[in-house]
């Protein structure tokens, strides 16, 4: 279905797809690491300073202004957890010369950019040029303050300070707001040096390219440190998890027009485990599709919100729960919600809500590897998992999970903390 | 069946219009696994004042109708339409704009079955006033949802403030209170005016092949009668070349201040080429002088104005037309002036060839990275179409464009008294 093709060269994974359905060609660099506290911000920091100027184009602009004469190549850098790891992904963009009406050679000079992205940064003095950190420090800044104003974001966040108080995966993606002034362009180079010698660096190539001719432009203009360790084995994740013996229920009040209900779900299940695809589709019947448990009882048959859904979070092993409703039906969508997963343990499933949601689920992937970035993130899980699953085996896998495999899943589901983002004096007695 | 190629891009567009007026367009994508179809009725939020199908009188609606029906349409006499898309392993979904309201499904399997579903749904309507009282709860909670957006209020904010009486200034949810107003009558009587086959676009894009589902579609349309097509009468009150307001200031729970600064356009009556063209300039004009790799978003970036959600674009349809540019910052009203006092110094230079150059083919990139995605294309293909132009000449026309094409519209667009401000602003406690 996909012909992706998988090359380990001196510390970096190359893997190519060709294919001519694209009129670009896009380039996704992953670079994980384990998060952890003492370098959460200063990674993120990184990815916004990466992406600000390389040796040959010490600024933004001129970074920029190179970019657009590359018939607009894109470029952007962003973060994302997957499990307890912290990925900066830098992804790139750039059209297909053959239609363009004057063909320029853009695919090799967008390659030679996008290694001086990783590996030529624009310094001064050996680190960082300082007016670049200066800037991306109060743009990062920006960024963590935003999530606050964008008050779905907010509560997922909070969640999960609350619900993984004592573990990494509590961690801000973008690291902490107070931090980010505290470190000095040196720290942040010496940092950078860490990563391009020691994470683990994967290069997704997708497009209407040649392999070989792919490999060759790696070798010729990825050069690495030559203490580079060529360590690409994923670490086993600390699989201890802990086991809930109470809910918690965290509220918090905030002048808004609309309650954000999240709850946070253990499923002791992750990527790599067998009953994955059970989860999977325990996560479709309960609240990933609009033919959802969640979405026919509570918006539905109640009208009690516009959005109410589940997702799941694949390397983590968490199922999150969403709804936007008025703060007086707390109580009642919380029982909702909690009977909906009684359902699922009880094996209330019908023959067409199980169907359904394994032709969503089939679906959903098709689409997805329709788009270059949705085709890398599914071949990405991977290399997060240290699993080799091809996306035949993973529609198989899913193919295959029965009822029984649900109701299984579901009886190791666990609640484990709710949180609530409360209206303040908004209570809704408008009637309408 | 008629046809048109478009060799430059790799891309044959198949197209046919059948009896009752429905236009049907059939694009497609081999090697792709998924098919995406939308249909789409040129009706969306500002057509709020207009003569109902085979009557007199004009009517005037509740503000938030259009959207309403859009969410009515997906519930039936056996129940909910998305549903039926589900179990055939395909997702809906539907979207009203200030001027259109499409229902689409994407599928990676039994298309015909689902093309089947999306057109039947969408020409048959069933309301009762039970069903329409229900779907208030959950539209106004989604009305909630928007007033607690912070983009969204400023967003909507600087459009209110551009509008003196044209119905784009109004939310395309309306309110809590307009909705209350709507009934089961009203929904069908806009029904009956706006979704005829003669205003609509069925737009079908994936590894299909076009000859089969054009003759599938114009069979499914013999078996339905429709009434006798008749132009759709709309009116508009006059709406004067100036801003309604200059500035407003919405106070919210948030951190960061968020700043939009927008120009209304004069004299928004194009159509067809010379629509796209003037668009095109607008943003070529916008690019140049705020794009990532201009000296002003350099300037802007470097004294904290603004940060990566700065972003600009320019919009025209049917009696409307703004540019916006903006996003979060730290000193809105610092912003303020740097970008009005900025744009009035690039209107004075002459537009230099290179900066022209780079901004034309920064455009020409993007434009081909948008045509990778089947979403882009049937919903942006179905917006040009509606406003008499067609999507697959952005790229002859961009290359058409002359550096004194942007320098007319700086001096016609970017107009001082054209110009209003919204800003989002923490609520003091």
């Amino acid at each position: 279905m996909v012909n992706h093709e998988k090359t380990d060269l001196h510390g970096i994974t190359v893997h190519t797809i060709e294919t001519k359905k694209y009129k670009t060609t896009s380039f996704i660099l992953q670079i994980k690491e384990t998060i952890n506290e003492k370098n959460v911000t200063k990674r993120a920091l990184l990815s916004y300073v990466l992406q600000s100027g390389t040796k040959d184009f010490p600024s933004s602009k001129e970074l920029r202004s190179a970019l657009d004469d590359l018939y607009g190549a894109t470029l952007n850098a962003d973060l994302s957890k997957k499990g307890e790891n912290q990925v900066i992904s830098i992804r790139m963009e750039v059209a297909n010369e053959k239609f363009l009406s004057n063909s320029e050679p853009v695919l090799d000079k967008a390659f030679h950019l996008l290694s001086q992205v990783l590996l030529a940064p624009a310094l001064e003095n050996g680190v960082f040029k300082e007016n670049i950190v200066k800037k991306e420090k109060r743009s990062l800044k920006q960024q963590i303050e935003s999530i606050f104003d964008d008050k779905m974001r907010y509560a997922n966040k909070r969640l999960l300070e609350e619900m993984y108080e004592s573990e990494p995966y509590h961690l801000n993606v973008y690291g902490n707001e107070n931090e980010v002034d505290t470190i000095t362009s040196k720290e942040l180079f010496d940092y950078y040096q860490e990563v391009i010698t020691n994470d683990r660096l994967d290069l997704y190539v997708i497009g209407d390219i040649s392999t070989n001719e792919m490999i060759e432009k790696v070798k010729k203009h990825f050069c690495f440190p030559e203490n580079r360790s060529e360590a690409t084995v994923t670490d086993e994740q600390n699989r201890e998890e802990k086991k809930i013996t109470e809910v918690k229920e965290i509220f918090e009040e905030q002048d808004v027009q609309q309650g954000k209900l999240h709850m946070g779900y253990r499923t002791y299940t992750t990527y790599s485990d067998d009953d994955y695809f059970a989860l999977q589709v325990f996560n479709g019947v309960f609240g990933g599709f609009s033919h959802s448990k969640l979405f026919i009882n509570v918006r539905e048959k109640e009208s009690l919100a516009y959005y109410a859904a589940s997702r799941f979070e694949s390397h983590k092993g968490a199922v999150f729960v969403m709804s936007g409703i008025e703060t007086a039906n707390y109580e009642k969508a919380v029982k909702i919600i909690k009977e909906q997963h009684e359902e699922m343990k009880n094996g209330n499933i019908t023959d067409a809500e199980f169907e359904q949601t394994k032709a969503m689920i089939n679906n959903q992937v098709l689409e997805t590897i329709d788009h270059p970035i949705g085709l890398s993130e599914v071949l990405y899980h991977n290399v997060v998992a240290g699993t080799n699953r091809t996306i035949e085996e993973w529609m198989d896998g899913i193919e295959s999970v029965t009822k029984e495999d649900v109701v299984k899943v579901a009886k190791k589901v666990t609640l484990d903390t709710i949180f609530f983002l409360k209206g303040a004096g908004t209570n809704g007695n408008e009637n309408i | 069946m008629g046809m048109k190629t478009f060799e430059q891009l790799d891309e044959t567009l198949h197209f046919e219009e059948l009896e009752n007026g429905l236009k049907v367009y059939v694009l497609e994508k081999k090697g792709f696994n998924k098919t995406y179809a939308t249909f789409t009725t040129h009706y969306g939020s500002v057509d709020n004042h207009f003569k109902p199908l085979g009557k007199n009188e004009d009517v005037k609606v509740p503000d938030g109708i259009a959207h309403f029906l859009e969410h009515k349409l997906f519930e039936k006499e056996h129940g909910d339409v998305f549903q039926d898309f589900s179990k055939q392993g395909a997702s809906a979904n539907a979207f009203t704009t200030f001027n259109r309201t499409a229902y689409l499904f994407s599928t990676t399997s039994d298309v015909k079955k689902n093309l089947t579903t999306l057109i039947d749904f969408v020409q048959e309507p069933y309301f009762t006033e039970k069903t329409v009282e229900k779907e208030k709860g959950i539209i106004g909670q989604e009305i909630r949802m928007y007033d607690d957006n912070p983009d969204w209020r400023v967003y909507f904010g600087l459009i209110e403030n551009m509008y003196h009486h044209h119905p784009v200034k109004i939310d395309i949810a309306g309110t809590e209170k307009s909705i209350a107003k709507i009934t089961k009558d009203t929904l069908y009587e806009c029904y009956e005016t706006f979704y005829h086959p003669s205003n609509m676009i069925l737009f079908i894009v994936g590894p299909v092949n076009a000859q089969d589902i054009l003759e599938f579609v114009k069979e499914n349309q013999s078996q339905k009668s429709f009434k006798e097509k008749a132009p759709i009468e709309r009116f508009f009150e006059d709406e004067p070349s100036s801003v309604a307001k200059t500035e407003k200031i919405i106070e919210m729970t948030v951190q960061t201040p968020k700043c939009y600064i927008g120009f209304k356009e004069a004299a928004p009556t194009r159509k067809g080429k010379e629509l796209m063209r003037h668009e095109l300039c607008v943003n070529l004009a916008l690019e140049m002088m705020f794009g990532k790799s201009s000296p002003n978003y350099e300037a802007l970036y470097e004294e904290g104005l603004i940060d990566q959600t700065f972003s600009f674009d320019y919009t025209e349809e049917n009696g409307f037309g703004f540019s916006m540019l903006g996003g979060d910052t730290q000193s809105p009203d610092e912003l303020v002036k740097r970008v009005s006092n900025m744009v009035e110094d690039f209107k004075q230079e002459s537009v230099s060839a290179d900066s022209f150059e780079r901004a034309r083919k920064k455009k020409i990139g993007a434009f081909l990275r948008s045509l990778n995605s089947p979403e882009f294309i049937a919903n942006q293909f179905t917006r040009y179409a509606f406003n008499e132009m067609d999507l697959f000449d952005v790229i002859p026309v961009f290359e058409s464009l002359q550096a004194n094409d942007v320098e007319e519209v700086l001096q016609n667009h970017f107009k001082k008294d054209a110009m209003t401000v919204c800003q989002v602003r923490k609520k003091k406690s």
